[in-house]
């Protein structure tokens, strides 16, 4: 099999809180592995708070790694240490931050940075080719009139308007990935649909992957081919995207889907009001973060953390209690230790 | 109607709607001439009552909410209009009049997290700033540690600074200071579009919840058809910076009446069933500094006929629910 374009490794990342006399450690990401390969949509949901920004963060060298190895076309990130290489590697792995109120830089017109990106990543090109170009990526992002837009500043644009920018400035570097953090969520469902379909054709013309993080699973379901999903700093479960979607394994992500809304029935008292206390990453002990709210946990969830289990055709989910598809024999796993 | 403001009387809601807009009008003064984000905005507010707004991103839905909680600041103007909030109009009030009706009466929940916090300061002390500064009698800390378990975020928080919350939870610990108090209206943008979908139906439900205990209204702007069509009374769909359709909520979605309600209501993905390419309303909105003649969205409509390019439509009452398209104008009852 063909070497994947990006892969980390037992990716961990804690935070310092507190002052000095009440230093906590939060674990933003535990152990996480993830591949994403060439020509691949790999969806990234789950729980609010899990990690995902801080794993898109730390893909994008953004973030270091508490733990934990990156690898892009198989070179390790942490070898790449002079300023160029870093910039070159930005430019093939571009982040769209998931805040574009803080991400945009209120003194710059919106054609600086495209231009910037432009620029720095592509300098074959001549100042007419790369106005040319800045006017493509804001068009094809649904910005028009794009000259008039590239004369605007971020504040003189709405939140939706503010989240294309960032796209159309990943766009203007010809990645060959895209970490998109919740690309798509201040956009209304019609122009929505125009991104993922964007989305879909540069991975079909381009070749061009993503790691695209959402909390709209049917967006998901519509561009991406593998599912990820995070609960409080842990992978819980992934696999192909309508496999998970169809026999999810995970208790979490279980509830998740069945809490799914759908906007053309009414609400269903059922899975009302999930009062799960917010799960503790802040000096967690061992066992697994989603036992407080499971129904299906047993003693083992408090003590042990679970790891990855294969259950299915390229399917796995950490979980003690979830069984492999009855036509899939699970091949033996090296045994790793995880702690907490 | 009282035109000056007079703040201590006491309010009664039989005399009138909790909040009454009438002909709002926002413009953006640029240097291609202005941009008209908000045309003529009316519409009543009920106490306790959940109103919905929806429309295409760029359509002038925080505008809208920035006027009525009077936080507009150049070059975005009030231009005409009115915003009666319990029976005294807030357009023109002066900023220590509208502090003594912030957080207390109404409280905004804004689009960015990152906007509304100060960077430099921990959540727990900006929610003491609002406490403070309303010199209420509650213990502090309790009432922070209560209304962050509320929307699901670790007290432990309290102490953390903005940058140190995931965007979710900066979003979360935004509802928590819009609810410090018990006010009479709260009004937010787009307060869940970073919450999962079991975070945010508790929140929701919880949310649903107070207000039924406390009697509170809501103006709530989303993308998401789901929360609107499970959460709201009434909705409001805007497009091009005007009000296109405005109803009861389950009127609305079970039978649209402006084609571009309808597209918006045609045009998501689902989890389950045949996995169909989506294709989204086609063309783009129209630019704001010089909207098309005639209907705006008629450029766009899949139904538009010769006259929608040279009569602007106004808005039809056609069964209690308004719609500004010509299509109706034979059913429909003119309004206002
Ligand atoms: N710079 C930081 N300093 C301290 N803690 C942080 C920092 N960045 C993130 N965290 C913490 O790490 C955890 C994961 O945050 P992250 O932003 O990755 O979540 P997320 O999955 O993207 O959530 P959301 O869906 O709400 O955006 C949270 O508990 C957050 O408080
Ligand atoms: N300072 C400004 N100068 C000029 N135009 C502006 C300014 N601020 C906003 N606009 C324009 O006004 C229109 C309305 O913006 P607004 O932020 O109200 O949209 P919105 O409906 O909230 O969109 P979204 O769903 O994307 O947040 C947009 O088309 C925007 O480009
Ligand atoms: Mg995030
Ligand atoms: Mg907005």
């Amino acid at each position: 099999m063909a070497e994947p374009l990006l892969a980390a490794k037992g990716l961990t990342r804690h935070f310092q809180i507190g002052g000095i006399f009440s230093r906590r450690n939060l674990h933003a990401v535990d152990e996480a592995d993830l591949t994403i390969n060439a020509r691949e949509i790999v969806a990234l949901a789950g729980e609010s708070g899990s990690g995902k920004s801080t794993i898109a963060r730390l893909l994008a060298m953004v973030y270091q790694p508490t733990a934990g190895e990156i690898l892009f076309e198989g070179r390790p990130l942490s070898k790449m240490r002079s300023r160029k290489e870093v910039l070159n590697y930005r430019s093939q792995a571009p982040m769209v931050f998931q805040d574009p109120f803080s991400s945009l830089n209120p003194v710059y017109r919106v054609s600086h940075g495209i231009l910037r990106s432009i620029k720095l990543h592509r300098p074959e090109l001549n100042h007419a080719q790369r106005l040319a170009e800045a006017e493509r990526v804001l068009t094809q992002v649904g910005l028009t009139p794009a000259a008039e837009v590239m004369g605007r500043y971020p504040y003189e644009l709405s939140g939706g308007q503010r989240q294309r920018v960032g796209f159309a400035q990943a766009l203007a570097c010809k990645p060959k990935i895209i970490l998109a953090d919740e690309p798509v969520s201040m956009l209304d469902v019609s122009i929505r649909i125009g991104l993922l379909n964007l989305m879909a054709e540069l991975r079909e013309k381009e070749g061009v992957s993503f790691l695209y993080i959402t909390h709209d699973l049917a967006s998901a379901r519509y561009v991406a081919d593998r599912l990820v999903v995070m609960y409080a700093g842990h992978i819980v479960e992934q696999g192909p995207v309508e496999d998970v979607l169809a026999r999810p394994k995970h208790p979490y992500t279980e509830l998740l889907l069945a809490t799914v809304p759908d906007p053309r029935a009414p609400l269903s008292d059922m899975a009302g009001a999930d009062r799960g206390e917010p799960p503790k990453v802040v000096d967690p002990k061992p066992g697994c973060r989603f036992r407080e709210r499971c129904p299906v946990a047993v003693a083992e969830c408090a003590t042990v953390t679970p790891r990855l289990r294969v259950l299915g055709g390229g399917h796995t989910a950490a979980c003690h209690v979830a069984v492999a598809d009855t036509m899939f024999i699970q091949p033996a796993q090296p045994s790793k230790d995880r702690t907490a | 109607m009282p035109s000056a403001p007079v703040l201590d009387i006491p309010y009664s809601p039989t005399t009138g709607p909790l909040l009454a807009v009438r002909d709002l009008t926002v413009e953006y003064a640029t240097p291609r001439g202005s941009v008209g984000a908000v045309d003529n905005v009316s519409f009543d507010v009920a106490a306790g009552e959940f109103l919905g707004i929806v429309g295409e991103s760029g359509c002038g839905k925080s505008t809208l909410l920035f006027a009525i909680a009077q936080l507009l600041s150049p070059p975005a103007g009030i231009t005409a209009g009115s915003v009666t909030f319990k029976g005294r109009n807030l357009v023109g009030m002066t900023d220590k009049q509208l502090g003594a009706v912030r957080w207390r009466e109404m409280s905004v929940v804004m689009q960015s997290a990152m906007n509304a916090f100060n960077p430099v300061k921990t959540i727990g002390s900006q929610f003491r700033d609002v406490l403070r500064a309303h010199d209420t009698k509650d213990d502090i800390a309790k009432r922070s540690q209560e209304v962050m378990r509320l929307v699901g975020i670790d007290p432990v928080h309290l102490g953390s600074y903005p940058h140190q919350l995931s965007g979710g939870m900066r979003q979360r610990a935004m509802i928590a200071m819009a609810l410090l108090f018990t006010p009479d209206l709260v009004i937010m943008d787009e307060p869940t579009s970073a919450l999962d979908v079991v975070a945010q139906r508790s929140l929701m439900v919880q949310t649903k919840e107070l207000q039924r205990e406390l009697g509170f209204a809501i103006i709530f702007v989303t993308h998401d058809m789901s929360l609107v069509s499970h959460f709201s009374d009434r909705l409001i769909v805007m497009y091009g910076g005007q009000m296109a359709e405005a109803g009861a909520t389950r009127k609305v979605f079970d039978t649209p009446a402006h084609p571009y309600s309808k597209g918006l209501l045609e045009a998501f993905p689902s989890i389950r069933g045949p996995r169909v390419p989506l294709l989204g309303i086609p063309g783009s909105p129209p630019d704001l500094a010089s909207p098309p003649p005639g209907c705006r969205f008629a450029p766009r409509c899949p139904s538009v006929m010769p006259s929608c390019t040279q009569i602007e439509p106004p808005l039809y009452n056609v069964d209690e629910v308004l719609v500004r398209c010509l299509l109706h104008a034979e059913e429909g009852a003119l309004h206002g």
